[in-house]
């Protein structure tokens, strides 16, 4: 009786306790749902955005770069396709073994296998390496072959700037290789576009037009998991290729430059005298740029930059030379415009003019005689231009000089390497030097010796505007979108062909069509344009003319030019006394050698430069190649004409 | 008439007729469940996990099915025998056991390698389900019986604890404490023990293994260290909450099929289900599991014999505890414990001791009017 109560009790214990077990059970369950609750419901967004933030990645894509174009359209700067090997040594079983297997196959040199060693161990497992940025076809296929002995390379395909004209575009386009941290930090554009193993443009236009080139990235995305493999595609945006740039060079033009050029350190540039545009620009010795791309050997950079015709050097926008006596047409120039001299002003030259116990002597040691603008300029007397520029003075030539484009850059920003150069006035060398200026600088400004410097291609450009009319026109190297150049031409030439020669005053309101106020007039007086123009001519085409063999008759081609030889160093009475020939004197003592034209000479549309520099004189190494230039440059208008009218259309 | 059913044997068919249908049904719809949630986690392919977790799963169903014609008397009969074994299999495991990421808890057995720690969990609550079904309630104060239960208790807990295997010691301690708190101990007791082990706390905490210190810093704050020790506790958060109300489908848990969820087979794979099957499917596997619990409270409170109400008792909270323990952790409410969810977790030792607990839950409802001298 009594255990059957304690029994009753004992299971009314239990029972009882259970019961508040029970209670406390709904509570626990009660804070799990609350818990499930806030998770999954209040803050499902939350965590959402975590989840694709853990499962989902964005890789970019190298960019396409834009391409380079010729006037006609010939692609300049390409992109090719390449074959790369990569190797991600995380997905690598045996590096070592991978290494020396790959190192057979391709042959890699000692020096870069123990590069790639040691980049291997700077860089994350994870990185890419770049074994071979550029396979050839029968690498490429032997990789594959050996592919399932080596696991982790990986063969891929890429893609790879390419300049199908070697070393001819080399110093206008520059060339593009791997970005360095340099670039990057200095600009925007290639931060936010920076990929690895991504080209760059270092030097010329690649440089230059570096943001409207490189285009955008494409984007893939990729589910990953929690070790960062790739496991799907999710989708694909497609990069937006770089802009394709068009020059106005013409291809076949500046491969002839390239050719006339062999073998001699030296530039030419050609110009259209109404556009400005640049036909040609060519700077030698060039290099091919396509050795950049992948990174050049050390055997082949030393073998440039020791070259001592120095390759590296744009010498058409940054070689410095003395014009020599290719200033005298503006010497001249500025002579009549300030009046001091007329056509009929007359000097008697002995070969020497003493001044202040100082002997300033003309080329010609016999003397020319008594000599007018016109024969002065045509056999280049140097005593004519000592005359009239001790007249004229410095600071009025320097007036002159600047007008038709000399001492200011010609294309602006547009190569990061052209100088400006330095045509002295008296202020300059109290500025720059303390000293005043002498009556004896001026005279050897005269013929382009002393102070004054001026690039290849400012020499053009003063040309081109001695040759239009003496209208400033603006120089381009870029065809720019909706220029309407070929109709204002057209109807420009049309109006010079009816005029004649006396039509170039005419040209002001030709080129004005468009816009008068760009292009200012450089000039007093039509007539002096004339009479430089003139004097040109016979400089080229009469007889005792210093450029008088390297004429062409055929009024189809016939230009006028100016030659110019200009002093490396200071002769002195005991060389004079010498009269060594060119080859005798060492190379670098050699004078340079200059030539100006502009042709056709009755209908004047192209003007052109050249500088040969140690070439010994301008008669006898410049101007020859002008003759051989000319014939093609003149050959290749129509097509240009027509070129343009196209693009006009597209545009 | 009714004495005499009171000790005539039930006939095989009225056994059957005694089951607890529902309580099966449970059964069958959780491992269902878990089945499919282990083919997710082998990323929709009948892997060896899957194919694995199916035949445990079916063989020892099976094995329950068997066992619950066992008369609950036997249970009683064997109960300390079983508790010496498994004892005997914990002190084996400490000493020539297989050592797996750090610790020492199983013993191959060739057709199986068993964890004779989850087997504890059953056994200590039949050990003192059975001790106390004896004592009468005025003694249970005593300071002899009240030293026995203890003794039966941390002898087991010292075994896991240096295996080391603190989840499963809590659970086991827990499952040993409902019974003993259920034989009436008084409340006093568990009032003075409570205040002995806050004060203990830091002392223990020395004793604690650097992993297992480094697992309540983490969770107290998970992102002190979110790629290391935080890591699991973050994705597992990032899993449950980006399954938001219906979850995310099946087969298509980003979080785990990406392995971001780590052991997501065994402790985590409620973090799966979620991730699937959402705030929705989260409340209905609740639910299975509080039938199932109150299905077997329901039976512990019908049963006419101690040992059988308390091993109901006993039982019940203790699928109470393994499931709020698991969920608790995988929430980031509790530190990060080793503790299995009952019949979904993949594991062979575990899924025996559920099913052994089911069949005398199983038992004690076809018995249960028997009364045990």
């Amino acid at each position: 009786m009594l255990g059957e109560n304690f029994g009753v009790k004992k299971a009314q214990t239990i029972n009882r306790r259970m019961f508040i077990i029970g209670a406390a059970k709904f509570v626990v369950f009660a804070g799990i749902i609350a818990r499930l609750f806030s998770l999954q419901i209040t803050e499902n967004k939350k965590y959402l955005t975590l989840s694709d933030k853990n499962r989902l990645r964005e890789w970019r894509l190298p960019p396409i770069r834009g391409k380079f174009l010729d006037y006609f359209g010939n692609v300049i700067a390409d992109n090719l396709n390449v074959y790369q090997l990569h190797v991600i040594p995380e997905e690598v079983e045996d590096f070592k073994y991978l290494m020396v297997r790959l190192k057979n196959i391709l042959s890699i040199s000692d020096n870069d296998f123990t590069k790639i060693i040691k980049k291997k161990n700077n860089q994350k497992p994870w990185e890419t390496i770049i074994i071979s940025k550029n396979l050839t076809w029968e690498q490429f296929t032997k990789i594959n072959y050996f592919l399932h002995d080596l696991i982790g390379a990986k063969p891929v395909l890429s893609v790879s700037r390419n300049y199908p004209f070697n070393e001819n575009y080399t110093h206008v386009l520059g060339y593009v290789s791997e970005a360095s941290e340099k670039d990057i930090l200095n600009n925007e554009t290639i931060k936010i576009t920076h990929v690895p193993g991504l080209k760059v443009g270092k030097t010329g236009l690649e440089k230059t037009f570096e943001k409207e080139l490189i285009g955008t990235n494409g984007i893939q995305r990729y589910e990953v998991n929690a070790y960062g493999k790739r496991i799907r595609q999710l989708d694909h945006t497609d990069g937006v290729n770089g802009k394709t740039i068009q020059l106005t060079i013409d291809t076949e033009i500046q491969k002839l430059c390239n050719e006339l050029l062999k073998d001699m350190a030296g530039s030419i540039s050609v110009m259209d005298i109404y556009t400005g545009e640049i036909v040609a620009m060519q700077s030698s010795p060039s290099f091919d740029a396509n050795l950049f791309l992948f990174g050049i050997n050390q055997d082949d950079w030393q073998l440039i930059r020791n070259d001592p015709l120095k390759p590296l050097v744009n010498k058409t926008l940054s070689g410095l030379y003395s014009p020599g006596s290719t200033i005298k047409p503006i010497v001249a120039l500025s002579a009549l415009e300030n009046g001091i001299i007329d056509e009929n002003f007359k000097v008697n030259c002995t070969g020497k003019i003493e001044m202040y116990g100082q002997t300033y002597h003309c080329w010609k040691k016999k003397g020319h005689g008594i000599v007018d603008l016109k024969s002065a300029m045509k056999q280049s007397c140097d005593t004519y231009f000592y005359e009239i520029a001790r007249k004229l003075g410095v600071d009025r030539l320097k007036k002159t000089s600047i007008k038709f484009g000399l001492g200011e850059k010609v294309l602006n920003e547009t190569f990061g390497n052209e100088k400006k150069g330095l045509i002295p006035d008296t202020k300059w060398k109290k500025n720059n030097l303390g000293k005043g200026w002498v009556i004896g600088e001026t005279l050897i400004t005269g013929i382009g010796q002393g102070y004054i410097q001026t690039t290849p291609l400012q020499l053009c450009l003063m040309t081109a505007q001695l040759a239009n009319g003496g209208f400033k026109i603006y120089p381009k190297i870029i065809v720019e979108e909706n220029s309407k150049t070929s109709e204002n031409i057209k109807f420009l030439m049309n109006k010079n062909l009816d005029v004649k020669n006396n039509g170039l005053q005419e040209t002001r309101e030709l080129l004005g069509f468009t816009n008068k106020e760009r292009h200012e007039r450089l000039f007093e007086n039509s007539k002096n344009m004339k009479l430089v123009r003139e004097a040109m001519f016979a400089s080229t085409n009469e007889v005792r003319g210093t450029s008088y063999s390297s004429r062409i008759e055929d009024p189809k081609y016939q230009f006028a030019g100016k030659t110019g030889t200009s002093q490396v160093k200071r002769i002195t009475e005991a060389d004079r006394e010498l009269d060594l020939k060119t080859f005798e004197i060492p190379y670098n003592e050699r004078d340079h050698a200059l030539y100006i034209a502009f042709g056709p000479y009755k209908n004047p549309r192209y003007a052109l430069s050249i500088v040969i520099e140690h070439g010994g004189s301008g008669s006898s190494t410049a101007a020859p190649i002008a003759k051989k230039l000319f014939k093609l440059i003149i050959d290749r208008h129509e097509l240009r004409e027509k070129k343009s009218k196209q693009n006009d259309l597209e545009t | 008439m009714q004495y005499n059913s009171f000790n005539t044997q039930p006939t095989f068919f009225q056994k059957l007729k005694n089951f607890d249908y529902i309580l099966l049904i449970c059964i069958l719809l959780l491992g269902l469940i878990s089945i499919l949630s282990m083919y997710s986690t082998d990323g929709g392919e009948i892997l060896f996990h899957s194919k694995s977790h199916i035949s445990k799963f079916l063989i020892f169903f099976i094995m329950m099915i068997f066992m619950s014609f066992l008369n609950i008397k036997f249970w009683h009969y064997f109960a300390y025998l079983f508790y010496v074994v498994v004892l005997f299999f914990l002190v084996w495991a400490s000493l020539y056991g297989i050592k797996a990421s750090g610790s020492q808890r199983w013993i191959n057995l060739y057709f199986i390698n068993l964890q004779p720690s989850e087997l504890m969990k059953i056994a200590i609550i039949v050990c003192l389900a059975k001790y106390y079904h004896r004592i009468q309630l005025n003694k249970v104060n005593t300071f002899q019986v009240m030293f026995v239960a203890l003794v039966i208790l941390i002898l087991p807990i010292m075994f896991v604890i240096t295996q080391p295997d603190l989840g499963t010691s809590i659970l086991i301690a827990l499952s040993g404490l409902v019974v003993i708190w259920l034989a009436g101990i008084n409340i006093k007791y568990f009032v003075y023990s409570f205040v002995a082990l806050l004060i203990s706390m830091p002392f223990a905490i020395a004793f604690l293994q650097p992993y297992q210190k480094l697992r309540i810093l983490t969770f107290l704050n998970p992102d002190r260290d979110p790629l290391g020790s935080g890591y699991q506790i973050i994705q597992s958060k990032i899993a449950v909450g980006s399954g938001g109300l219906s979850g995310k489908g099946f087969l298509k848990g980003t979080q785990s099929y990406l392995e971001f969820l780590p052991e997501k087979h065994t402790d985590f794979i409620f973090t799966l289900f979620a991730e699937e099957h959402g705030f929705l499917g989260s409340l209905i596997l609740l639910l299975i599991y509080i039938i199932i619990i109150y299905r077997v409270l329901k039976i512990g409170a019908v049963s006419r014999s101690y040992f059988a109400k308390l091993f109901c008792y006993g039982y019940g909270s203790a699928i109470f505890f393994y499931v709020t323990v698991n969920m608790s952790m995988v929430l980031g409410l509790l530190p990060i414990v080793g503790s299995p969810l009952p019949i979904m977790s993949y594991g062979g030792s575990s899924m025996l001791a559920t099913m052994i607990g089911f069949a005398i839950v199983m038992s004690a409802k076809i018995n249960h009017k028997q009364l045990i001298a």
